[in-house]
Formats: structure tokens, sequence, C-alpha cells
């Protein structure tokens, strides 16, 4: 029978079905986190349970770290518990840290995949419900709670029902300063926040073949915001380039092994999915969300939308969202004055995202008044970054420029917006509150923030840099 | 884990769709390893920008102070994964919510915690809400797991479906590991296969041998 590729890795790790009818899935990879892990290794140790697969699991330190330079444990007081919680818990059980100070610590869902911790075909589960940030290589997340991780510590699988598939087809070739991030952003405002629960959703389409590997992270990465059980790209010989030699994939003839193994990974022809949606991206412009959820977006050049036009179910959640927001139904985004640009995060610090963002603040200063930090994803981004000078393009503009973590995505670790400001950021949720209370955030890509930082309010990217152009031939 | 059979208490109506985890349990809130978790509960609605209590926030009112039952909307949970937002419901003994539909995380750290999950179908979903608006808090609802009902003011018991096999799970309080871990052969046996057929999926190693 036709099978989808979801279902041949559902399959493929499918060890027992449970007596209440939950199937055992087995992990490959385990990646915590110090924000969950300290109050699964407790209570663990209080069932007297050891860790089964040490080996196979990995502990980052990321929700809680300071992001400024020659931080330790308690640059953030609030956090220090939970690193030493996490570092104490991890060595008594035999996991490897990456802790403050390692060369290669970060955001989980940036580290794990550039490590080469992330295979194609292979199970992931972190704590976090950005999880399937790693599916953009092919690989089949899972985002848990805290009970479920210890389970997953002492048996190495979840116990899950079968979620159903979706397959979301993308189509057209991408504009110029339009994203994975603006493509996403359009996918859940066209599904809903509640769009894809109960899938796990396969991209799939030439415009996911045309982004590069960071890009197709950045497209998994967000699938939870429609509430999607986990979502990923099936692997192809860009996803083996860009894995190859990295320090954690498999060397030699294993490697030509599994290469073997992963060119099979693909839904079969006839496969059928539950569900099927086709975007044609190639008239997408640069998104911005406009609301308190993702799904409360709209085209850069478009209008805050009026109520009068939505479903009914949708309304008073569009009244309640312009009053937080302070914006007026039938406005525009653009030219909205900014109080801050924050550029990090799981979804969009990755270095082609710091790349695409210092691209368009060369040669810019950041506008007066506005505060502008880049978080990159990981210290080897921050390394790498440094090394091709983006610090210095950052740093002359007039940016901050901090060291990894996850920062001001959910504020953990005490970066955050002051009342009332309002903030262009490249992370995953415009949640009232989420970035400090009564802060109004607007979600948008790397080079729709950076922009935004130089002209000190939203801005359609590609009018700036065409501005630029113009000035350049004159 | 605690096992759940029955629960009465005061239903909480707070009828709106796709209340997220930010809101139930703000990260801001967890400070400490151990933060109070009664507290934390919807902490940013509870209260006004200078720090007072918010008169206007449903659970702040003298009839909803000590609920068992919280009644809302679509899509309940979205967004983290945090389990502070169930451990908070229990530590205001909240043991039942009615939604018309869960976030797929929260449902399942709910299961997790003996906190019972029930998504009514949109008619009976509508007229459950207008009895619990009703009772405004002075007459407590009854929900009993082993005969799947709901019994209260303003109407007759309503029954609602769940998956037998979380039925079971949360009357008898069942160790989710325990229950795994009978299945330890298949998981040695597939870590075996795995190890032969592809076996860099059984190991992980930094080849630059750190």
């Amino acid at each position: 029978m036709p099978k989808t590729l979801f279902e041949k890795i559902w399959d493929a790790h499918l060890v027992a079905t449970r007596i209440d009818g939950r199937e055992l899935i087995y992990i490959d990879r385990h990646v915590l986190h110090e924000l969950h892990a300290p109050h699964a290794f407790e209570s663990l140790e209080k069932q007297g349970r050891p860790v089964r697969r040490p080996d196979l699991t990995f502990s980052m330190q990321d929700h809680t770290v300071s992001t400024r330079p020659g931080r330790t444990d308690t640059s953030n007081p609030d956090g220090a518990p939970f690193l030493r919680a996490m570092r104490e818990g991890s060595r008594r059980n035999g996991i490897r840290v990456f802790d403050l100070g390692d060369p290669e610590q970060g955001i989980s869902h940036v580290v794990a995949p550039e490590l080469g911790m992330v295979l194609p075909g292979a199970t992931h589960a972190v704590p976090d419900s950005h999880a399937s940030t790693v599916g953009g290589l092919g690989a089949l997340a899972f985002g848990c709670g805290t009970t479920e991780l210890a389970h997953i510590l002492a048996t190495q699988v979840m116990a899950l029902k079968r979620p159903k598939s979706m397959r979301i087809r993308l189509d057209g070739r991408l504009g110029a300063q339009v994203t994975a991030k603006d493509v996403a952003l359009k996918i859940i405002a066209e599904l809903g926040v509640a769009g894809g629960r109960g899938f796990v959703v396969e991209y799939a389409g030439s415009a996911v073949r045309a982004m590069p590997i960071e890009q197709r992270m950045t497209l998994c990465n967000l699938n939870i915001e429609m509430g999607g059980r986990s979502g990923f790209v099936g692997p192809d010989d860009a996803t083996f380039a860009w894995l190859k030699g990295r320090p954690w994939t498999p060397q030699g003839a294993q490697w030509d092994q599994a290469l073997a193994q992963w060119r099979k990974l693909k839904s079969d022809d006839d496969a059928t999915f539950d569900q099927e949606h086709r975007l044609d991206c190639s008239s997408l412009e640069p998104q911005i969300s406009w609301g308190t959820d993702p799904s409360q977006v709209v085209g850069i050049s478009e209008r805050v939308p009026d109520v009068a036009n939505a479903r009914a179910s949708r309304r008073a959640a569009m009244e309640s969202a312009y009053d937080y927001m302070g914006v007026a139904p039938g406005a525009p985004l653009v030219g909205l004055p900014v109080n801050r640009v924050f550029i990090g995060s799981c979804t969009n610090a990755r270095l082609p995202d710091l790349e695409a963002a210092a691209a368009v603040v060369r040669g810019r200063r950041v506008a007066d008044g506005v505060i502008a930090m880049v978080v990159p994803g990981s210290s080897s981004v921050k390394r790498q970054a440094e090394e091709k000078g983006l610090d210095r393009v950052f740093r002359d503009a007039g940016f901050a420029w901090g060291e990894s973590g996850c920062s001001m995505c959910a504020g953990g670790n005490g970066d955050r917006g002051e009342p009332g400001e309002r903030i262009v950021s490249t992370t995953n949720r415009n949640f009232e509150n989420r970035q400090g209370p009564r802060v109004r955030t607007h979600l948008a890509s790397p080079a729709t923030a950076a922009a935004a930082a130089v002209t000190g309010c939203i801005t359609d990217v590609r009018q700036l840099i065409a501005g630029q152009s113009l000035t350049g031939n004159a | 884990m605690q096992p759940f059979k029955s629960h009465t208490g005061i239903a909480v109506p707070l009828i709106k769709d796709d209340i997220n985890t930010d809101q139930i349990a703000p990260v801001q809130a967890m400070r400490n390893l151990k933060p109070d978790y009664k507290q934390l509960l919807f902490m940013r609605a509870r209260k006004r920008d200078d720090g007072s209590e918010n008169p206007d926030f449903v659970l702040n009112k003298p009839q909803f102070r000590n609920p068992g039952i919280l009644v809302t909307g679509q899509n309940f949970g979205a967004g983290s994964s945090r389990e502070s937002a169930v451990w908070g419901m229990l530590a205001n003994n909240i043991r039942v919510i009615v939604a018309k539909s869960f976030a797929d995380i929260y449902r399942e750290n709910c299961l997790q915690n003996g906190l019972l999950p029930i998504v009514l179908a949109p008619a009976e979903a509508g007229a459950f809400e207008r009895r619990v608006i009703a009772a405004n808090g002075a007459t407590p609802f009854t929900v009993d797991l082993e005969t799947q009902t709901i019994s209260g003011p303003g109407g007759p018991d309503i029954t609602f479906e769940i998956a037998a096999a979380d039925r079971t799970r949360l009357l008898e309080g069942l160790d989710d590991i325990g229950l795994t871990l009978t299945h330890t052969e298949d998981i040695v046996a597939f870590e075996q296969e795995m190890a032969a057929a592809q076996p860099w999926l059984q190991t992980a190693r930094d080849s630059r041998g750190s």
C-alpha cells in the first residue's frame, strides 16, 4: 500500500502498541533544555528510574541564559537555579551538556542541526513546541511536556496516538525579499492557528525545493503556530550536501550507507493524505503580523483588516487585537513607528538570516530612538557571523550584538520590551505580553525587521532597497 | 498519577477561543524551579497594570474564587509545551476543562496529570455554556468519568465522549512509564535491529573525538 513519508518514518520507529492503544515510537535523538529538564530529572530520581539512553540525549542551556557579553550563571539571576540544576542533573545522568562557555552552546533547535545530530528519517523529541524546526532536514520531531520528557528519558520512546497527515504544496518562485518566514506566516493566516491540529505536515512543491535548508527549518519551525503536531520537508540532495561533514553525522562508509537509505525517504506518488493544501507563492509579498496571534497577518503593502469582512468567529479576537496593538482597521502598517527591533530565535537566527538582515543594515544606521538587537541562534553562528564581519555591520549601525540564547522570543532570560513598546521581531509568537507586559509584537522576516530598525517604522524592505539602488544610479 | 473518578466544583466560564499557554502560565512567572503554581495561573489577567487585582477577571469574582471546572472555547492551550499551564490548574483545584477543542500538546499534558479534558459537540457545548453562565457559581457541577456525564443545575445530564484508553488511564491513575516499561523487551529488540540496520541512529558520536 502506498505510504506518505510520515507514515514510513512512523512505521520504521514503531516499537509496539501499548495496552491502551498508544503506539510506542522510538526516539533517535532527545534534546533537552534547562527550563523543563530539571523537573523531569527530579521526578525520575524520586521514582528511582535511570535514564535509558544518555548517549542519545543532549542538554542545551538556552531559555534562561543571559545574552550579555561575559555572561555567567548569575547574569540573569532568575536563570541561575535552572542552569545549575540542568548541569548537575545532566552530569548525574551522563548526558552531554552544551553549557555556558561551550563554543557550541546555543538554541537547541539551531545547535542540533548544525552539529549534524539531526538526520533525515530520524525521530526527535524536545520539550519545546518548536521541536519540528529540525523537520527542515527531513526528521520527524515532536514537542512534549515535562512528564513526557521524563517518560522519554526512562524509556527512549514516546507513547503517541498516530496523527493524521497533511501535505502543503508550495509552488512558484519567491520574489525578492520574500522568504520562508513570509510563506509560513501566509500559510498560518490561511489555515488559522488551529488549522494543523492533529496533523503531521509535509511541506512539498517547487518553492520548498528551492529553499535553502535554513529556510526549510524556518518553515517547519512555524508549523506549531497553526497547531501542527509536527512538520517536515522530505530530504533531497540539498539536505545531504548540507549535512555532509558535520561532526555528529555518520562518517566514511557509514555515511554512504546512510545516504543510500536517505534517498528512499519520499512519499509514494500515489500516497493519500488526510488533507492537502496548495499555495502559489509567486505573487507573495513580505508578510507581517498586525495582531496578537500568528494568523493575524497581512502583506506588507496591505492594510489592517476590517472586522466587517471577517468571519464571525474571528471578530471578537480582532477587536481585542486592534485595541492591544494600537492599530486601526483599514490603516496601513507601513509607517507605524517602532521602538525596538529583535533579530533572533529558533525561527530566524541562523547565519543566512543574519546575512539577510546585515545586507539591509550595511551602510545605514539604526533610527534615532530605536533599540535594536541581534542574538545569534548559536555560539557557532555567532562566530561564523563575526568571521564574516557581520557583527561590525550591526554594531556600526547601532545594534546590540548578543551571546546566543532564546532571549526576547519568550523573555525567559529577562530580555524584554517596555510596556507599550512596538517591536518588530523575527520570532514566532506575537501573543499579548509575551515579549514584556503590554509589548506590541509584529512578526516578520529578518530583512523586514532590519528595515524597521534603520527607518524607525514598519517598512517595505523592497522599497528601501529600491531607493538605495536608485540613489546609486543617480 | 492521581486517579480521576469524579469531580464536583464550581464551573467557571472563560468563553474565548485560542487561549494560549502564555496567558495561562507566563514564562516570566517561572522565576525559580518551584514557582507558586496557584498564583501563576492566568497571572496577567488577574492583575491590573498597577499590580492590584483586576475585579473584572472571572477568576477574581467572589463566586469563582474556588473553581473546580473551567469552561472555554476552541483550541485551548495553544502555544508553548510548558506543563506549568496544567500544574497551575491543579494547584487551583481545577481538575476538568470543558473546551470546544484543545491544542494537541496541552491535551497530552492534561492526560499526564489526571486533569480531564472534555470536548463537547458544538451544540452541546453551547447549551452547557449557557447553563454555566446561568449558574453563575451558585451551584456546582459534577463530572463523572465512570458514567461519562456532566450533571448540575439548569438541565439534564450531559454525556461526553472520551477515548476508552484515555478514560482507563485517568480512572486508574496509571503510571505511564510503568505501562511502557512492560514493553522493555520490545524496546531492546528494536534497538538491536536498528543497530544492525541503521547503526548511525543507535550511536551519536562527535567524529572530532571530543
